[in-house]
């Protein structure tokens, strides 16, 4: 799938967010656009405001003598319970949206592993028969011909269906990672020995990019994050693809359940490239 | 606040008394036990050491001006002293920024607001001839001094992939244990350690010192605010740094002894690492401020010829952002994977912050309401103190969601957020500090002209620099980041642009403090007017070697 101009990605000389494809990650959009970034243009306007006014009223030309007054308790306990108001403002839907964001994903989710490795990801689908894809950077030539953006085009994505939740789980096999793709709302870092774990629904087919957002070496700024995704039939085409098995095949093909054991034997070698 | 005793000029000291005998060069620069040589000592080497921290941030810029790699493979191989592999480039990077982080923390900001401010000003503030422990004194600053050394030194140590620590300035487990052999990063381990014991011992004399040697009638609640303010910093750095200590001692355990604190294939757990970093590392971000807070006091009350507005509020709300300090820690560590609930205790705890925070900016307002002021130098970097504090405590409000910073997290906004609360506004109240003692410390007066003119390039210098970056952040780029895609070209270059107009700002500084202390004209005892009450302007300027030999009484 060809990537959007724009969507899923840095647009050039942007000052906003980037749009969201996730459901929390409209909801947490929609709480800094209307609650956070007023509060920090309207607090900074209102400090800079009364700052001009006492630097032009209260000049040494305009007041050339001090008042002593140095206590007004009204006015200091106003200062201190109108900020508690507007944290508590904030806080409401703040809290929230920490709630919605942990919601567990559903049992039937489709599950994707990702590891982080020194300088690569691994995204392995253990609800899929468990094959494991590498993704790497492409080259700047590569991204190039393939009309991708430099840096964060992969060789590999990490396919998921569109439109249904998907259970992320983060880790990783040397140092801390982390899985970062900004236009859904989502970073979770990957630590070693830990497995951290995440919903993530994204509402249309398309490939989103993000870049690893915890330091982790000399090649953290060249491991970016492609996340492709299709329509659930594609993506069952894709996970056959890699020679992974889709759970609904199973009931009607019984015949298939035979087989099975064979597929885990073959299961990390197809899809990982050579090159490591 | 504090009214002085009857007649200043008793309490000044003679200058051919005894009192101003002076030791001889080497005894007196190396071996020195006076409170005003030793903050000199630090303003010196906090200023030296901004240098190279500065220089270091202007390296970076200069390779982020646009998309690529252009200058980090020569630079490298430069360091090396033969071709450096693209690898060993990006390991350079990182060892670019862990540098610019610990030097601007720990031998810039730090040095200069305690070491050197605070060693020059608390024993006068409150009446004192000297800190408690002179002798503990020197000793914390040749501590800091072998440890900057060592970092530097650490630089040209093989540390992994390439020379140096590349671990940024958090020393994340297991990229700074098994993710990176060989002996930069212990030598920069035990840099810190060594920087972190100083600090301690400063941190028990500046405690004692002022719960001790107040003079008659200075009580607590008429302490100058720079004194509270350095006291309940001296407080943070005795609670936070042991820990500091014991997390990297427990790094060095793990890399050189078989230890496995953060070794999860062993049973250990790399986030305890983060845990015990960020329970030092919240408390050190208001170590570097809330000096800054007490300075910009002063100033403000100063050039408004008024008391500070609230002193008690002002006074406690330190106290709180210090005890608050402690509780909020985790607000760094989001995305490591924490539950639910601990998620959203410390969105709330971390909001609270900004209660008393309010109090503060508001309180300084109301001390110039109804004021004269008069915008000299000093006065006009504390002015651009609480507006670029303002502007960074509001997007630290920002980044206390836990929800909206899972976005914000390790970008550019996280960067643009510290640097407006540090850059502009630990080092704006640095300048302040500077312009504004500097008649008493030199007994020269800097040059009002080239002060104004520096404070306004740098102030546009820095906005062109730093605000850009919220908008990188916004549209997602990563920090730590040596080279970006195409789409974050636009800010980048502007943020370049930025640095070069500060470094201009900066050189105006330069050239202001040789010229001053060269050819400055003479200061007064008390150059500010009335508005100066604290007792420092009570002294000769500079001061006498040894003032206070009779106790000034406080009335």
């Amino acid at each position: 799938m060809k990537p959007t101009e724009g969507v899923g990605m840095p647009r050039s000389a942007e000052i906003d967010l980037q749009d969201q494809y996730s459901p929390t990650g409209k909801d947490a959009k929609w709480i800094n656009d209307t609650f956070l970034n007023p509060m920090t243009f309207l607090i900074s306007l209102f400090v800079l405001g009364l700052l001009l006014w006492v630097m032009i009223r209260f000049n040494k030309r305009a007041n050339p003598t001090p008042s002593k007054t140095s206590h007004n308790t009204t006015i200091e306990i106003i200062w201190t319970l109108v900020p508690v108001i507007i944290l508590v403002v904030i806080a409401v839907p703040s809290i929230r949206l920490i709630a919605a964001q942990y919601e567990p994903a559903p049992e039937n989710a489709v599950t994707v592993k990702v590891t982080g490795y020194q300088w690569n990801w691994g995204y392995t689908y253990p609800d899929h028969g468990g094959f494991e894809v590498i993704s790497n950077m492409l080259s700047d030539e590569e991204a190039v011909k393939r009309g991708e953006p430099k840096l964060l085009a992969v060789d590999n994505r990490m396919v998921v269906p569109a439109g249904v939740p998907i259970r992320i789980q983060t880790t990783a096999a040397d140092v801390i990672h982390s899985f970062a793709v900004p236009s859904l709302w989502f970073k979770l870092d990957s630590v070693p020995g830990r497995l951290n774990e995440k919903q993530l629904i994204i509402e249309k087919p398309g490939v989103y990019y993000g870049q690893c957002s915890e330091l982790c070496g000399a090649r953290h700024a060249f491991m970016p994050i492609a996340v492709e995704a299709l329509p659930q039939a594609q993506f069952e085409a894709w996970v056959r693809k890699q020679g992974g098995t889709v759970p609904t095949d199973a009931p009607a093909a019984p015949a298939a359940a035979a087989a099975t054991p064979a597929v885990p034997a073959t299961t990390p070698a197809p899809a990982a490239p050579a090159a490591q | 606040m504090t009214t002085i005793a009857a007649n200043p000029a008793d309490l000044r000291d003679d200058h051919h008394h005894d009192a101003d005998h002076k030791p001889a060069f080497f005894a007196r620069w190396f071996l020195s036990t006076n409170h005003k040589d030793i903050g000199t000592l630090y303003l010196i080497f906090a200023i030296f050491a901004g240098i190279i921290g500065g220089a270091i941030s202007g390296l970076m810029r200069v390779e982020l001006a646009e998309p690529g790699i252009q200058y980090l493979q020569t630079w490298a191989s430069m360091m090396k002293g033969s071709g450096a592999s693209l690898d060993e480039s990006y390991h350079m990077w990182n060892v670019l920024i862990t540098s610019h982080g610990l030097i601007m923390v720990f031998f810039m900001v730090m040095p200069a607001m305690i070491g050197g401010f605070g060693n020059w000003f608390v024993p006068i503030m409150i009446g004192a001839p000297d800190m408690a422990f002179p002798r503990m004194n020197n000793i914390s600053f040749w501590l800091t001094f072998v440890a900057f050394i060592m970092l530097l030194g650490s630089c040209f140590m093989p540390g992994g992939t390439g020379l140096g620590a590349g671990t940024g300035w958090t020393v994340y487990a297991p990229l700074s244990t098994s993710g990176s052999p060989g002996p930069a990063v212990d030598m920069a381990i035990f840099s810190l350690h060594l920087a972190g014991a100083a600090s301690i011992l400063g941190a028990v004399n500046f405690i004692a010192t002022i719960l001790n040697m107040r003079a008659p009638g200075m009580t607590l609640h008429k302490m100058p605010l720079f004194v509270w303010s350095v006291l309940v910093t001296a407080f943070l750095l005795l609670l936070a740094l042991p820990v500091l200590a014991a997390a990297i001692t427990m790094l060095l355990v793990d890399r050189n002894f078989g230890g496995a604190f953060f070794d999860a294939a062993a049973g250990g757990d790399p986030v305890l690492y983060q845990h015990l970093f960020w329970f030092f590392g919240h408390p050190e971000v208001y170590i570097m401020i809330l000096p800054g807070f007490g300075i910009v006091s002063h100033i403000i009350s100063t050039f408004s010829r008024k008391p500070v507005f609230g002193y008690l509020g002002m006074a406690y709300a330190m106290v709180a952002i210090g005890a608050v300090g402690f509780i909020v820690w985790a607000h760094h560590m989001y995305t490591s994977g924490m539950s639910v609930n601990v998620k959203m205790y410390f969105t709330a705890a971390t909001m609270v912050i900004a209660v008393p925070t309010g109090i503060k900016i508001f309180s300084w307002i109301a001390t110039m309401w109804g004021g004269s002021i008069s915008f000299r130098v000093p006065m006009v970097w504390a002015i651009g103190f609480i507006f670029m504090f303002t502007v960074g405590g509001v997007t630290g409000v920002v980044l206390a969601n836990g929800g909206i910073d899972d976005v914000l997290h390790d970008t550019y906004y996280v960067v643009a957020h510290f640097h407006y609360v540090l850059s502009l506004g630990a080092v704006f109240g640095l300048f302040a500090g500077f312009y504004y003692w500097f008649p008493k410390m030199s007994g020269k007066h800097m040059n009002e002209l080239l002060g104004h003119l520096h404070f306004w390039i740098f102030f546009i210098g820095v906005n062109v620099l730093f605000f850009p970056m919220h908008f990188l952040g916004n549209s997602g780029m990563p920090r730590r980041y040596p080279d970006y895609p195409e789409a974050y070209a636009y800010w980048n270059a502007i943020a370049s642009q930025g640095y070069n107009i500060m470094a201009v700002g900066v050189l105006i500084f330069f050239v202001n403090v040789i010229w001053s202390l060269a050819a400055g004209r003479r200061a007064e005892d008390n150059p500010w007017g009335e508005g100066a009450t604290t007792l420092e302007w009570t002294l000769s300027s500079p001061p006498p070697f040894h003032q206070f030999e009779t106790l000034p009484t406080i009335k």
